[in-house]
């Protein structure tokens, strides 16, 4: 199993997920600088991902679509905020308008990811996904985008919690 | 009950809200109608009757006559769909990390150090 972690945080707007990797720092960093490599993993099976234009830089710009099973190409784009090779990486995420342009109704997501080496030869990769509101969170999920409504999970698992019924019927 | 099809962008919109999120959490134990309800907040009697009305239209509480009385009560199925729907966004990510492994192990194959 090489996700090791996953913690919600409702009153941050969080999701982390840590993962480890039979791999050094420099090739796990190769998974989002190689545009082919990040091509492969981003999109899921049924919506692969292309990508039209890949700046890794701090201030640079990451462009690409998807492509669905019905020919539908949504679009979305990075905006580079940090980019330390091969230890740290921090994104916006958003969405595109069919002519690349931002679209700017849909929210910023934000990524933070951090690759260290664990000492005994893998990599530790996490990485925290920022809402900017529950608002955007809502809207996220309107989109059919999987997405992390933390504060809304972490209120029903506190609401489930407090019915012994409920939660003995998980 | 049934809440087909699930309206989640309603089912957000209610949940996005604290007195509301404080309403679903009372209704759990179904003890309360609108009147006892609206005790705990500062709020007028029919402000806490339209968040009710909220919650209820996102298909989170219903009300239920209990003798004479009309109490809320939360509708634990329709918070079990919502917390499912959250966990797909784990998913998307598990699922990048399960594509990355495989990417990085393929490679290990082809020139082994």
């Amino acid at each position: 199993m090489t996700v090791t972690a996953v913690h919600k945080d409702p009153e941050h707007l969080t999701m982390t997920l840590d993962a480890e990797f039979e791999a050094s720092p420099e090739r796990v960093w190769q998974l989002w600088s190689d545009p082919r490599q990040l091509e492969r993993w981003w999109g899921p099976p049924t919506y692969p991902a292309t990508v039209t234009s890949h700046d890794l830089r701090s201030g640079g710009r990451v462009e690409y679509h998807m492509t669905g099973p019905e020919g539908d190409q949504p679009k979305g784009y990075w905006e580079i905020l940090e980019a330390d090779p091969p230890s740290r990486l921090v994104f916006k995420d958003g969405f595109a308008n069919a002519d690349g342009a931002p679209n700017s109704d849909m929210p910023l997501m934000e990524q933070r990811v951090t690759i260290r080496p664990t000492g005994d030869g893998r990599t530790r990769m996490s990485i925290e996904n920022i809402f900017p509101d529950v608002a955007a969170m809502e809207q996220v999920m309107a989109m059919g985008m999987e997405s992390g409504l933390t504060e809304a999970v972490g209120q029903i698992d506190a609401i489930l919690a407090e019915d012994p019924v409920a939660g003995a019927a998980r | 009950m049934q809440i087909a099809p699930p309206d989640f962008d309603r089912m957000f919109g209610a949940l996005a809200d604290a007195t509301r999120r404080d309403i679903v959490r009372r209704a759990i134990d179904a003890q309360e109608g609108i009147v006892e309800l609206a005790g705990h907040y500062p709020m007028s009697f029919a402000a806490v009757q339209k968040h009710v009305a909220i919650l209820e239209r996102a298909g989170l509480v219903t009300k239920e006559r209990i003798g004479r009385r009309k109490v809320v009560r939360a509708n634990l199925e329709g918070l079990r769909v919502a917390r499912r729907l959250l966990d797909q966004y784990e998913e998307l990510w598990r699922g990048r990390i399960g594509r990355m492994t495989e990417l990085v192990a393929a490679e290990m194959k082809e020139s082994p150090r």
